[in-house]
């Protein structure tokens, strides 16, 4: 409209489809997070470790290449569950440490300026708007974690030939499945507390905290009460129990396999319990 | 006229306190003012009437759509404007009201254009790049009106418009939903408690006291016969005597005659000649000291509804 018509006129335009407007949330979200120089050198630097590995797994099929260097070609060199399962415990930590810094911006600026009733007095509800927010965090812990693994074992595979792919293909099942979980559960634990703590930097500490406290805690449990239940508030313990059941390989940890995914669906069962209470557009005080 | 409101023993509970108790009513005006004293459940009752509180007895409808079935539908056609402060600190008016373009349905280049159209339309075309957290409390509150109304809704609902404003500020908001109300393209309700906003911007007024309606008032009407209500003071005759004049008037067809001390209030009929009061007084030897077309102010309604 020209300048000078300054007048009010409807809309009589086609509409988009109800089900794809989350995804307005996620692409406005990445605009916004994206514009910290910060957090694009952080994301950038979590590639370091995947691209290490994908070295890694081209130098173990080329042995020349290091006996060119007089370097002892051993069994460490094998690409097996321990492999995969080392690659989740420092990519899962760098998910950890990006979901800290990104998580705590995603809610709490709508509830400290009160824009939750502009989103919802639209034809959006409360799970679409949880929904693009948990979008965020999952697809960028995704491209940091899982992905990278899968392009890993695709390297390996080409690499190694079908008769290692066919024999190991429940690894790639075991990377989606390893990480796809923990990065739910990480972006869960940072939306309940963004959507609880107001002031972002607390919010931010606390995502730490969640990881710092809960070992420390445990530990404390375990010592004092001779158990080993204590480990089940360690969500690093926990997620460390998954990955070693899923890639088969024995890390010697005393958690059960059943008790770790019992631990990990609870705790996103109380994130979704505790967004559930918070994210509304007004709060009725009883 | 078609209703754009109905309430039909409409109740809401929150906690323990009955907020709303069985409204009931019909609303159609143009624009519908929703007036009451702090704490009478006005904006409980938009909040019910946009889905963010369950009824707990009765039901409403908003533009033919039921508010427990037909939320979604409900607020693809309203364009919501709350009263406190309603933003995102850390993005540009433009950006922001783009993003709740997208949110209402409009495609995204649509709601890019839309957005710069509606912030030019409010007076904020040339702070729609700044970040709204930088922004004055009348400057957002005009972004907040831009938000409401970039998807084109069919009923726009402003919760006291006129909050914190100064007088420029409060003046440019009334012309704005004047436009608004007079392009014909949507209807209004203002929420609010200032009379003077309501009287200068509404056709029906709704009173709300402890949530239950007190008053309802239909203003266009009431103006209209404004133009036939007239108030006269008399001056001579006997004392406590005016010879009749009441009695004549109410003959030629003159409604609700109130008398005190020489003053009279009365509604003429349709058709009457002003000559006719004049006639009649001279015939009594009374003096016509005063004639005014004056009926009640909506201030006038308010307190009425309120002892």
């Amino acid at each position: 409209m020209a300048v000078y018509k300054r007048s009010y006129k409807g809309y009589a335009g086609p509409l988009t489809p109800g089900w794809s407007r989350f995804l307005i949330l996620t692409r406005f979200s990445y605009a916004r997070l994206f514009q910290s120089k910060f957090l694009l050198m952080f994301f950038a630097s979590s590639f370091f470790y995947p691209m290490a590995c994908a070295a890694f797994i081209y130098v173990s099929h080329n042995l020349s290449f290091l006996t060119a260097f007089n370097i002892p070609a051993s069994e460490y060199l094998d690409i097996n569950g321990r492999f995969f399962y080392y690659f989740c415990n420092v990519q899962g930590a760098t998910a950890y440490l990006l979901t800290a810094f990104v998580g705590p911006s995603l809610i709490s600026p709508d509830l400290v300026n009160g824009a939750l009733p502009l989103f919802f007095c639209r034809p959006f509800s409360r799970l679409e708007y949880v929904a693009g927010k948990l979008t965020v965090l999952v697809c960028l812990l995704s491209v940091i974690t899982w992905v990278p693994g899968l392009i890993l074992f695709a390297i390996q595979s080409s690499l190694a030939g079908w008769s290692w792919t066919g024999g190991h293909l429940w690894m790639a099942g075991s990377i989606l499945a390893g990480l796809l979980v923990w990065c739910v559960v990480l972006s869960l634990i940072a939306l309940a507390l963004s959507a609880w703590v107001k002031w972002r930097v607390s919010a931010g500490a606390l995502v730490l905290a969640v990881y710092f406290a809960g070992a420390g805690f445990g530990s404390a449990i375990n010592a004092v009460m001779r158990t080993s239940n204590g480990s089940l508030i360690d969500l690093v313990q926990v997620v460390h129990t998954v990955w070693s059941n899923l890639f088969r390989y024995d890390a010697g940890l005393e958690m059960s396999p059943a008790s770790a995914w019992i631990v990990l669906g609870s705790a996103c069962l109380i994130c979704l319990w505790l967004l559930a209470r918070r994210i509304r557009a007004f709060e009725v005080v009883k | 006229m078609d209703a754009i409101i109905e309430l039909n023993r409409l109740s809401v509970r929150l906690g323990k306190r009955e907020i709303l108790k069985d409204l009931q009513g019909s609303l159609g005006g143009r624009t519908i003012g929703l007036l009451g004293p702090n704490g009478a459940g006005k904006s409980t009752l938009i909040q019910t009437l946009l889905g963010f509180y369950p009824p707990s007895g009765g039901s409403a409808t908003v533009l033919g759509h039921d508010i427990r079935r037909a939320t979604r539908n409900i607020r693809t056609l309203v364009g919501y404007m709350p009263e406190n402060d309603a933003f995102v600190a850390n993005m540009s008016a433009v950006s922001f009201i783009k993003m709740m373009g997208e949110l209402s349905g409009l495609p995204p280049e649509a709601a890019l254009e839309r957005a710069h159209e509606v912030l030019f339309y409010v007076g904020l075309g040339e702070a729609r790049y700044r970040m709204l957290g930088t922004y004055s409390l009348g400057m957002k509150q005009l972004a907040k009106l831009a938000q409401a109304i970039v998807h084109g809704p069919k009923l726009l609902v402003l919760d006291e418009p006129t909050n914190g404003l100064d007088p420029p500020a409060r003046q440019r908001m009334i012309r704005l939903v004047r436009e608004m109300r007079d392009s014909g393209e949507m209807h209004l309700l203002v929420c609010s408690h200032l009379l003077r906003d309501v009287e200068e911007t509404c056709e029906e007024v709704l009173i709300l006291k402890e949530g239950r309606i007190v008053h309802y008032s239909n203003l266009e009407q009431e103006r209209r016969l404004n133009l036939r209500f007239v108030e006269i003071e008399t001056r001579g005759g006997h004392p406590g005597n005016d010879g009749g004049f009441a009695d004549a008037l109410a003959a030629l067809g003159c409604e609700g005659i109130e008398t005190s001390s020489g003053r009279l209030k009365m509604t003429l009929p349709l058709g009457f000649e002003m000559r006719e009061i004049y006639r009649l007084a001279a015939e009594r030897d009374l003096q016509l000291r005063r004639v005014n077309f004056r009926r009640d102010t909506l201030e006038d309604i308010f307190l009425k509804a309120m002892a």
